[in-house]
């Protein structure tokens, strides 16, 4: 599998998925500066976690509007798989690739800890090894991480099945305990958890391979 | 070109919570303004720009706003044209 990772000024987790992906999973990754304007050819596309622009304005709003951010838009909308990670998650927000949007955790926290979490779909093509309803346990480390969408958002996300991935219990104050979502086709998909500090058993967990693994196109 | 000044002042539409504002609304109650009864926290942004007139100034800050500024998905913002400089 051929990743590209994004890397913008403040990204921190960039080269962590670098090492899940090829360290762990055997693939392939082409770090991807934020200003270049088109993509390689590539299986998925990994927005890693950070803090991109030093948060400026808001979480994600100026990595948003990068010139990199129209290549991926043009690859989501060709059925490209594309992941967002904790600040990766609030960029795609950000630039209205998914839906709701990120913001100051209630209590007012950094939360970094091991996070129970509990599977609420498998219809996106990321989820497909995991089990509705099944536990897992994924780091997670952000202080805007409450995820917020009005009611009319919410009854979308629910009819369309959006809703991926649910905190079990809830710390951080996020509408219906959402932890990450997908766009309606299900290629996109954005999560606060930190997937790729679960990759190795001597990081403490390996729930993390479940997610990243689906990085590989079906047939290549 | 005419140079305008501006500022755009964003807040928390009144559905989202505050935990920034509800922390300082504590703090103050802790050094005894109790008449002190909500805190919501927002951002003022100030702004110069060249336009032909006020109306294409303010549909530019507008939408300036709309699309970077604010992120209308959970934040209100009002716009100030402070006036035409020479």
């Amino acid at each position: 599998m051929h990743v590209g990772v994004v890397v913008f000024p403040g990204s921190n987790c960039d080269r962590d998925v670098q090492w899940a992906v090829e360290g762990c999973l055997g693939g392939r990754v082409t770090l991807l500066w934020h200003s270049e304007g088109s993509l390689p050819a590539l299986d998925a596309v990994i927005l890693p976690g950070g803090f991109s622009y030093g948060d400026y304005l808001r979480c994600g709003a100026i990595a948003s509007s990068a010139p990199i951010l129209r290549a991926v838009a043009a690859f989501a909308a060709n059925g490209g798989r594309v992941l967002g990670i904790c600040n990766g998650f609030q960029i795609l927000t950000e630039a209205g690739l998914l839906p709701g949007a990120l913001t100051r955790n209630v209590g007012l926290h950094f939360i970094c800890r091991d996070q129970p979490l509990r599977v609420a779909s498998r219809r996106s093509p990321w989820l497909r090894h995991l089990s509705v309803d099944a536990p897992l346990t994924l780091p997670i480390a952000h202080g805007e991480g409450c995820y917020h969408i009005d009611r009319e958002g919410l009854r979308q996300l629910e009819d369309h099945d959006q809703i991926a991935l649910r905190y079990d219990p809830s710390h951080n104050g996020s509408v219906a305990s959402i932890a990450g979502v997908t766009n309606e086709k299900g290629n996109v998909l954005g999560l606060m958890p930190h997937p790729e500090r679960a990759c190795d058993q001597a990081l403490g967990g390996t729930d993390g391979r479940l997610i990243l693994a689906s990085a590989q196109a079906a047939g290549s | 070109m005419p140079h305008f000044r501006a500022t755009v002042r964003i807040g928390l539409r009144p559905s989202v919570v505050d935990p920034a504002g509800d922390a300082t609304w504590a703090s103050a109650q802790r050094l005894g303004y109790e008449t002190v009864k909500a805190v919501r926290i927002g951002k003022a942004i100030d702004i110069e720009l060249e336009a032909k007139d006020a109306n294409t100034a303010r549909e530019q800050l507008e939408s300036l706003s709309a699309n970077l500024l604010a992120n209308p998905v959970i934040e209100n913002w009002r716009l100030e044209l402070h006036g035409q400089e020479v």
